[in-house]
């Protein structure tokens, strides 16, 4: 049986792959088969994984296959471990970081397929060496840049390192790793210009990534997963391998559109993210904010919702901190237990990521039909008694739609001060993230309770079960 | 062989591919999303393993076994956190249509 050759199973099994990788991703793209999604393109991997064992049986040097068939086989065996572990005992709240690390991890494996081609004396064409050193240019910048939006995120890297001429020095390092680049491309350059070349790709990841503020770094995340696809189709390109090409590519223009998407989410352009950092290009505020921040007791807190109507519940970054979303569904069901209507409110950029804050809610338990997102629930805090804001801020700041100074002007805000009374949740007096004032906070109908919100959401449970 | 045009055209199809796969994709999915469309780039363990079997000497073989240990990590990685993540797509209240157990 000639025509069943290895070869012909190998490329069965990747338009397989390709074919359950576009599925899978489509699928993931609504929640209610979202679940099912990553299973699809999970079993495509496996297939693809185990027809690339066939490829030795082609045409291949035998002299070092043996070794490099048990090399793979380790390597394997050691990458999958590592992140199989960690990625099973990592926090929720940390999963963001976890896809910078995990995503950097694919554009150096880029970076390396490009590297064992041009140090070594492969025959290319033309096309395949611009590719390669391109895809080896993306996939080096993916990888250290996101192992500094990693650091950032982690807690590692607290400072943004910025200075007059940074963005020149980057075009600088970025000119001259292409001419370097297209050197080694068209004339076949040497040993030492390779890795003169990837030390200027590496360089320029890091000096591009560390300007960037914590805040904006999701976004970062979503470039660097795209330029990562990207960099994996260049390379499948010189490597002849269509699964790569497809995949990679598809990659490359979902992450695009996603790193858009969550860009408009956060009313910032990408161009914004990266060349300019957060609050720089804001002109002085010019509305003072009057009166003082007034606080209330968590019994009396318990009390207001307990005989509320409707309470409508606006989560943030301090409740993801906190690890309080278990607390606020226990709050929020002895609430309707009460006969209080509950909703939460979830802004676009709440928590850390854009859905990140669905993610933590629905760990927890809180149901799909209870989570409302900006446009569905802007309306209803006109008729809600009480808004209850945990750990969140500039996303609930009036000051977007009025102060056209304000670094956060324009951007959509939940209208929570429309309530008739407002509770924030607040571990003290400070500011958000953008380090702007909060008018909401000194408005007459808005109440302090000041603590951890895992404290505060216990002691307003206290509260309302002694009711009972 | 791919090369020139064809791959040219493979190129755009797949781009467009990627684009309209997505771009109806509500806003609570887009981390899910993008956990899981950087687990489908760990497609790249494929070509590092190409690479480190075609390895000809102990450069070759250093960098090539890197790359696989990063591609895999990439794969596996990416594949265990988008699972977790999604685990929590469960809605109590209604079955999901298109779940998978």
């Amino acid at each position: 049986m000639d025509i069943f050759t290895p070869k012909l199973w190998v490329q069965t099994a990747y338009i397989l792959a390709a074919f359950l990788f576009i599925m899978g991703l489509k699928r993931m793209s609504s929640p209610a088969s979202a679940r099912g999604g990553i299973l699809w393109a999970g079993v495509g991997m496996v297939i693809a994984t185990l027809a690339t064992f066939l490829i030795p049986l082609t045409a291949m040097d035998a002299t070092t296959l043996h070794t490099n068939l048990t090399l793979v086989v380790v390597a394997i065996t050691l990458g999958s471990a590592l992140a199989w572990w960690s990625g099973k005992r990592v926090a929720m709240t940390d999963m963001p970081q976890m896809i910078a690390l995990y995503n950097g991890m694919g554009g150096g494996a880029a970076a390396a397929i490009a590297a064992v081609e041009l140090y070594g004396a492969h025959e290319r064409s033309l096309a395949s060496s611009v590719l390669a050193v391109l895809g080896a240019l993306i996939g080096a910048v993916s990888f250290s840049g996101s192992a500094i939006a990693f650091g950032k995120l982690q807690g590692l890297i607290s400072k943004s390192f910025r200075f007059q001429g940074q963005q020149v020095l980057n075009l600088i390092i970025l000119v001259s790793a292409v001419a370097v680049g297209v050197g080694i491309a068209t004339l076949g350059l040497g040993t030492n210009v390779v890795t003169l070349f990837f030390a200027l790709a590496l360089i320029l990841g890091v000096s591009m990534t560390v300007p960037i503020g914590g805040a904006d770094m999701p976004v970062v995340i979503s470039l660097y997963n795209a330029l990562t696809g990207l960099a994996v189709a260049f390379e499948g390109f010189v490597l002849q391998n269509p699964a790569m090409i497809i995949a990679g590519m598809v990659v490359g223009s979902a992450g695009t559109l996603l790193t858009q998407l969550m860009a408009k989410a956060m009313n910032r352009s990408l161009a914004n993210v990266l060349f300019a950092g957060f609050g720089e290009s804001a002109q002085s505020s010019n509305t003072e904010v009057t009166g003082s921040q007034k606080p209330i007791e968590a019994s009396d807190a318990g009390v207001m919702m307990a005989f509320a109507q409707k309470v409508i519940v606006v989560p943030g970054y301090g409740l993801a901190v906190a690890q309080a979303q278990h607390k606020v569904w226990e709050m929020a069901q002895l609430l309707q237990n009460r006969g209080v209507t509950v909703k939460f409110a979830i802004h676009p950029v709440a928590g850390r990521m854009p859905g990140h804050m669905n993610v933590l809610l629905a760990e927890a338990g809180v149901p799909y039909d209870l989570i409302a997102d900006l446009e569905e629930i802007n309306a209803e805090f006109e008729t809600s008694d009480v808004a209850l804001i945990i750990g969140a801020n500039d996303v609930v700041n009036p000051v977007a739609r009025t102060d056209k100074g304000s670094p956060i002007y324009g951007m959509p805000i939940l209208n929570a001060d429309q309530a008739h009374n407002v509770i924030v949740i607040k571990r003290g007096q400070g500011q958000g993230f953008s380090g702007i004032e909060n008018a909401l906070f000194y408005l007459d109908n808005t109440r302090m309770l000041y603590g951890d919100a895992q404290s505060a959401v216990n002691q307003l449970i206290q509260s309302i079960k002694s009711m009972e | 062989m791919i090369d020139g045009f064809i791959a040219l055209y493979i190129f755009m199809l797949a781009a467009f591919t990627g684009y309209e796969i997505i771009s109806r994709v509500p806003v609570i999915l887009h981390t899910p999303l993008m956990s899981g469309s950087n687990f489908v780039h760990g497609i790249v363990l494929v070509g590092a393993m190409v690479a480190l079997f075609q390895a000809q000497n102990t450069l070759e073989q250093v960098i090539g076994f890197v790359g696989v240990i990063l591609a895999a990590g990439n794969a596996v990685g990416g594949y265990v956190v988008t699972e977790r993540m999604l685990e929590m797509f469960k809605s109590s209240k209604k079955p999901q249509p298109g779940g998978t157990h």
